[in-house]
Order: structure tokens, then sequence, then C-alpha cells
């Protein structure tokens, strides 16, 4: 029987267990629903919960160990020394399985009976063909002991699905028996359920957490890998950044300071951009704007946060970049020759700096709202005009959150890729003039992965190594904002 | 603010009245808040706004140094005078006229820096210290005077908002001080204190009646007969009653008055 089809049942079973467990209840209440400890409906949502939840969690143990106990009892059926030169156990074991598959497949669409298929020996028949008959391609000849593994596979996975099946459903019944039998009318049905709710919400944070360490270890592994082939000064001290695709990656210089230098610098750019017009239009829309204007400008400023980032790349590569040359390349407005193309640490600095307006200004809004309406009172009531308010008062007092908003705003310019890669061009560059094209740590793992180098050279695998350097950096500066925010908060609380 | 009232319009006639209202009206949009409100306010005297909630008591006091300015609906008509001038003529600036009637909240609301700068803030701003040391002067006096120095002076660097209720409600009346007010405003500034502290606020308006002339809104018909020389009886917008608060609440001309004594409109 499929798995859906078990849990299709457990499923039919719950439902039926939350009307039998209502039913109960009601019955025990003498119909009357005062009498019970809990509503009618955590009756059976209980005896609903006991009939689905331990079943499923039968039927996802079961599918996790049954292939383990059949490969291993499988496999102890292969002679090890009839194993071929140049090939493994774990070879011979997928053939295995493919014959099972190919097996089951003639049988599905009735090119052999049951009885054929698991009596067939290879003495008589040609496997090979018989398979190829019913559209499974086998690369090689079957040898007699993959046929009579293979058979012995499907034998045990049968009987494993079956026992499946029945062990479930029975879990599910028995649930649900147990359950609807202490079933009485000061049974507390509600804390019970209160319980479960209780492990689903646990259950789905320990997912969020346990993708987090996760992503951390694979990114932990992959570095450490990728430093037995290429030493961790270089890559930490290096000053140079030229991977060598060809070359297996031996003359590669993989150094990550100029590529910590271009983000760096281009989020600083951004950064200047941003935090003063975002925090000054916050101030406005905030403290100024009438509610006609306010109802305008901020949904507005959030339609600017919802432009999709490579949108801003092209507007970088194809607007903002062609205007910098005008006025700062050769022949332009100023007459010097600064910049010598498009793509450059300004183009991609201005245009990531209008990306982060409406982030920093919706963030600096909030806070601004939230510093309490007594705050405006008390220094308007003492005669300070509005802006000696907002200076002195509302911007302190709000300082905390602003700070966090802005360092915000800094971890998304490090992590930012789109327009990088179309406006600040690839190439890795220590340079102080901001005209230069330079690229930046994520901009690089982006071509080093996109390449088809292969995943086990350094030059592949460097990515990981800029990965978690470009995490520890925005983790820091995570911490920094927490820890800023924190220390505002006790002084003034 | 100094020349903000020119002295050859002093008017001889209103030597005793500090503050004078005529045929003041509030609308906040179509709401009608103040209905035709005129009263004369003496200097060095406490002077108690009493009525139910609602009644229209903090908008008259927020008319008297032009707060309701800052509220987009609120439109006031009718004069205001302090001293005979009108605060309501386009000569006036309301940021300057506030320094001159310092205001404190029902509900503490020292700003989230250090006690010192709290007390300074008004003086900062208006430019009233010439230095330092006078600057350090005026916070003292102004600490005195709302009788906090001796708690405060060893932790004037601390923040304000680390004060308990009455240390901050006294702390924002320091700070109302410190900007040398001629009037003070006081909206229920003991509703959210426990009794001792009301009762040390209490003793502290007391005194600033030697200096300043003082309005109080309370809402607790004791304290208004416990601190207050005048007493001014507000029911839906209407001033109904105002005389010596002995009188008011000893006996009182108006029914609507007399009920509200006795308990009968809460
Ligand atoms: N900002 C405002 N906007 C609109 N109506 C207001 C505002 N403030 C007060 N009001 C209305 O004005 C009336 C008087 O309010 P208020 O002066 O606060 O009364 P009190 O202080 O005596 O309790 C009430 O009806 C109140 O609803
Ligand atoms: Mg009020």
């Amino acid at each position: 029987m499929s798995n859906t089809l078990i849990l299709l049942i457990v499923l039919v079973i719950g439902v039926l267990g939350f009307f039998a467990g209502r039913a109960r209840a009601m019955a025990a209440a003498g119909g009357d629903r005062r009498n019970l400890h809990s509503l009618p409906n955590y009756y059976g949502a209980n005896t609903a919960l006991n009939a689905i939840v331990p079943a499923g969690i039968a039927l996802a143990v079961w599918l996790i160990v049954q292939p383990f106990v059949i490969n291993n009892t499988v496999s102890g059926m292969i002679d090890q020394e009839a194993i071929a030169e140049g090939s493994s156990l774990g070879l011979i074991m997928s053939d295995v399985r493919r014959v099972a598959e190919g097996l089951d497949v003639a049988v599905a669409e009735g090119a052999m009976t049951e009885e054929t298929a698991a009596d067939m020996r290879t003495e008589f028949t040609d496997v090979r063909e018989r398979l190829a008959e019913v559209g499974v391609a086998l690369g090689s000849g079957v040898t007699s002991e993959t046929l009579q593994a293979a058979q012995r596979y499907r034998e045990m996975a049968w009987t494993g699905n079956w026992l499946k099946t029945l062990v479930v459903i029975a879990i599910s019944i028995g649930g649900l028996a147990l359950t609807w039998r202490l079933i009485t009318r000061d049974y507390r049905a509600r804390n019970v359920v209160e319980k479960g709710v209780l492990s689903v919400l646990i259950l789905a944070a320990s997912i969020a957490i346990l993708t987090t360490v996760g992503i951390v270890f694979s990114l932990i592994f992959n570095t450490y890998e990728f430093f037995k082939l290429y030493p961790a000064a270089d890559f930490f001290f290096g000053l140079n950044w030229s991977p060598s695709f060809s070359g297996r990656g031996q003359s590669s210089q993989l150094g990550i300071l100029p590529l910590l230098w271009g983000t760096l610098y281009i989020s600083l750019i951004a950064l200047l951009v941003a935090v003063p017009i975002g925090l000054f239009s916050a101030i406005y829309l905030s403290e100024y704007a009438s509610k006609s204007v306010r109802a305008i400008a901020k949904p507005m400023l959030e339609v600017l946060a919802g432009i999709p980032t490579i949108v801003y790349g092209l507007f970088a590569l194809l607007t903002v970049g062609p205007l910098l040359v005008g006025v700062f390349g050769e022949g332009g407005a100023l007459g010097v020759t600064w910049m010598s193309g498009g793509t450059a640490v300004m183009t991609a600095g201005l245009v990531m700096g209008m990306m982060l307006i409406p982030f920093v200004s919706s963030l600096s809004d909030d806070i601004i709202n939230a510093v309490p309406q007594a705050m405006r009172d008390g220094s308007l009531g003492l005669g300070a005009t509005h802006s000696e308010t907002v200076r002195k008062v509302i911007l302190p007092a709000a300082l905390p959150g602003i700070v966090g908003a802005i360092l915000l705003a800094a971890s998304r310019a490090i992590g930012e890729t789109m327009i990088v890669v179309l406006g600040a061009g690839a190439a890795a560059r220590l340079s102080l003039n901001p005209f230069d094209a330079m690229t930046t740590v994520t901009a690089k793992i982006v071509s080093q992965l996109t390449g088809d180098s292969d995943f086990s050279s350094p030059v592949a695998l460097v990515a990981f190594a800029l990965g978690i350097s470009l995490f520890v950096v925005t983790l820091g500066l995570n911490i920094f904002a927490l820890y800023i925010v924190r220390k505002y908060r006790e002084q003034y609380e | 603010m100094k020349d903000m009232i020119p002295v050859d319009r002093k008017m001889s006639t209103m030597q005793d009245s500090k503050i004078s209202a005529r045929g003041v009206q509030v609308y906040y949009g179509e709401t009608h808040a103040i209905k035709d409100v005129s009263v004369e306010i003496a200097d060095n005297t406490v002077t108690a706004f009493i009525g139910p909630s609602g009644c229209g008591k903090s908008t008259f006091l927020r008319c008297i140094n032009r707060m309701n300015d800052t509220i987009d609906t609120a439109r006031v008509m009718g004069d205001i005078l302090i001293d005979g001038e009108d605060i309501y003529d386009p000569r006036v600036d309301p940021v300057q006229l506030r320094a001159k009637v310092g205001m404190v909240f029902q509900k503490p609301n020292p700003f989230p820096k250090s006690i010192y700068d709290n007390v300074a803030y008004g003086p900062k701003i208006h430019g009233l210290a010439r230095n330092k040391a006078d600057l350090d002067e005026i916070v003292e006096k102004s600490l005195r005077k709302a009788a906090l120095w001796e708690e405060a002076k060893d932790r004037l660097d601390k923040p304000g908002t680390g004060l308990s209720g009455g240390q901050q409600q006294r702390l924002c009346i320091a700070r109302a001080i410190a900007t040398a007010p001629e009037v003070l405003l006081m909206d229920e500034p003991c509703s959210a204190l426990d009794p001792i502290a009301t009762a040390q606020v209490e003793e502290l308006i007391d005194e600033l009646r030697q200096s300043y002339s003082v309005v109080i809104v309370t809402h607790s018909m004791q304290q208004a007969a416990r601190v207050s020389q005048k007493t001014a009886f507000f029911h839906l917008g209407n001033l109904v009653e105002y005389d010596d608060t002995d009188k008011i609440f000893t006996n009182p001309q108006d029914p609507r008055t007399e009920s509200y004594i006795s308990g009968r409109i809460g």
C-alpha cells in the first residue's frame, strides 16, 4: 500500500476519532456540555490527535529504518570476493535495487506474473532482455547473485510494506481506542490539547534552529575542505584575487582582502546615501507631514522597498553608470578622467543607497513614532520649537532603535549581490578611487560557483570560505547592534 | 521673551489679575469643547479647575500656553490675556510664550537624559545661562525649589527616568521652573502618584505660590480643597462657577456644583 494511502487512512481514522471522542464526551456528560471539564471539541481533537500523531511518527520512523534493514540483510548475501575489480559493494547494491525496481515495473505492467518474477533464474531467462521489453534499461547483464539479491530485496520490501501498513493503522486505531476509553466527564482534554499545541510550536522552532545549524555546519565543513587545499593565511591576508580555473587552482591567488575592501567601500557609500535621506524623510513623515501627505508618501516609499534588487541593478547599469561617466569620465562635464567605465564603486554604492532608503526610513519611522507623545508635549511645553524637540528629545530617545536600523541596513548592504554584479564590475581591486570598478564578496561567490569548475577544486570551494567570512562579518555587526541597543536601553529605562 | 510684552500696554486695571480669559471657545473639529468661558486668575494664587472628566479642564488649561496649537483640529476663539497682553495676538510667538507659562503633565514625562540635562533643557534652549557656572546655579536653584535637590544632588548625571514616580514629577516641576516662568500650569499632576508622593507634591505646590501663579487641574476635590485658594468648576464645556475655594466647597451657588461636590455628578 502506498504511503500516501496509509496517511490518508490514518487521517480518516483521525476524523472518525474526532467525532467518536466528541460523542463519547457528550454521552458521558448526559448531553449537557456544561458538565464537562473541557469543551466537547477538545475531546474530539484529543482523540483525533492521539489517532494521528503516534501513527504518523511510526510511519516516519519506519520509512527511515526499513531501507537500512533491507540493505544490510541483502548486502550480506553478496559474496565479498565476488566484487569485481573497479567495482564496490555500493555499486552492486545499486544494481540490485535497479533490478528490483525493474521487476516491480514488469509485474505492474503485466509483462510477468508475480511468481515468474520471484522464481526467475538467470540460467533460464535473460533478465536484461525481459526488463528491456518493459522499458527498464540495465547497464550490464544480470548475474545470478544480483538477481537473487534483487528477488530477496523485493520479498523483504513487500513484507516490510505490509507490516508497515498493519502496524501504522493498528497504532492509529489503538491510539483512538485508548483515548476514547479514557474519556470521562472530568477528563482534562483541554490541557492535553494544550500540550499538543505546545509540541507543534516547539517542533516548528527546532526546525528553524536546526536549519540554521545545518547551514553553518555545511559552511564550516566545506571551508575546512578548502583550507586543506589552500593555505588559510594566504586567503585571509592575500592582497590578490586571481583565480585560475584552468590549472586546477594550483596557480590561483585567492586573497579575500580586495573583495572585503570592495564590499565595505560600496556599503559605506550606500550608507552615506541611505542614512541621511532615509532618516530625514522618516522625521518629515512622522513629525511634520500632514495626514494626507503621509497617506500618499508612506505607501510610495514602501513600493520602493518592494522593487526586486535586479531592477535596481539594471538601473545602475543602464542609467546611473552612464550618467556618472558623463560627469566624471573622459570628455565629461567636469573635464576629469577619474572614471573609465560605467561600472564602479560609486555606481553600485549610489544605487544600493537608493535601495536602502525605504528600509532605513520605514524602520526609523516606526521607531520615531514609538517615542511617547508625552516627550513631545514636555519639550514643546518648555518652549522648544518643533525641530529642537526632534533634535534634542526625540532623536536621542529613538537613537538605539535608529542605530539598530542603520546596522541592519549595513548588513543588507554587505549581503547585497545583484546590484554589485551589474553596477560595480567584476574586477577585484584594492583602490581608493570610488570611480574604479571593484567587486565584492557576494559577487565573487556567485561567479566562483556558476563556472563549470569542479566542485572539489579550490576555486569553487573558496566560495564557502567567502560565505563564512561574510557570515561572521554580518553576525558581528548584528551582535554589535544588539549590544548598542541594549546599552542605551539600560540607560534610559 | 523679554520683549514680548511692551510695558506701555500693561493695563493698570488688570493689576491683580495675572491671566484673564474672555469669551473663550474651543472646537476640536466639530466638537465644541469649551463654551464661552471667561475667568480672571490672580497672581501668587493656586487656582484649581475641577469637574467631571471630559468637561474641558485640560483643554482650557492648554489654551493658556497655546499647547492646543500643536493639535491640528483644535480652534481657539476669544481672548486670553497674560499681564494684559493678548497671547493669541499674531505678534506673540507661542514658543516663547510657553517658556513663560510652564506646564506639568498628568504623567511624569522626564526626558531620557540625565537629571541635570532634564533641568538644564529649557535654560539651554532659551539661552538663560551665560556659562556653565550659571547653568549649574539655575539647575540647583530649580531642584531646590522643587524640593528634589537633597535627593538628586549626588546623582545629577543619572537618568531622570531612574527616579521614583513622585521624584520624576518633582523633576518635571523643576524642569518647568528652570525656564523662569511666571505661570505654572499643572494637569492632574498627582494622578499617577501614590499618596506619599502626592502629599509631597501638594506641599510643593503651596510653596510655589510664593513666586508663581499656579493653575492646577484635579479630579480630586479634596486636593482642590487642600491646595487651592480659588476653584473653578467646569461642566460640559461651561464654566459653571468660579469663586474662593472655601465658598465653592461650603456654599456653592449653582445646583450643578452642589451635586458634583456632594458626589452626584461623576
Ligand atoms: N485632541 C483632541 N481631539 C479631539 N477631541 C478632543 C481632544 N482632546 C480632547 N477632546 C475632547 O474635548 C473634550 C474635553 O476634553 P478634556 O479637556 O481632555 O477634558 P478633561 O481634561 O476635563 O477630562 C472631550 O469631549 C474630549 O473628547
Ligand atoms: Mg484632562
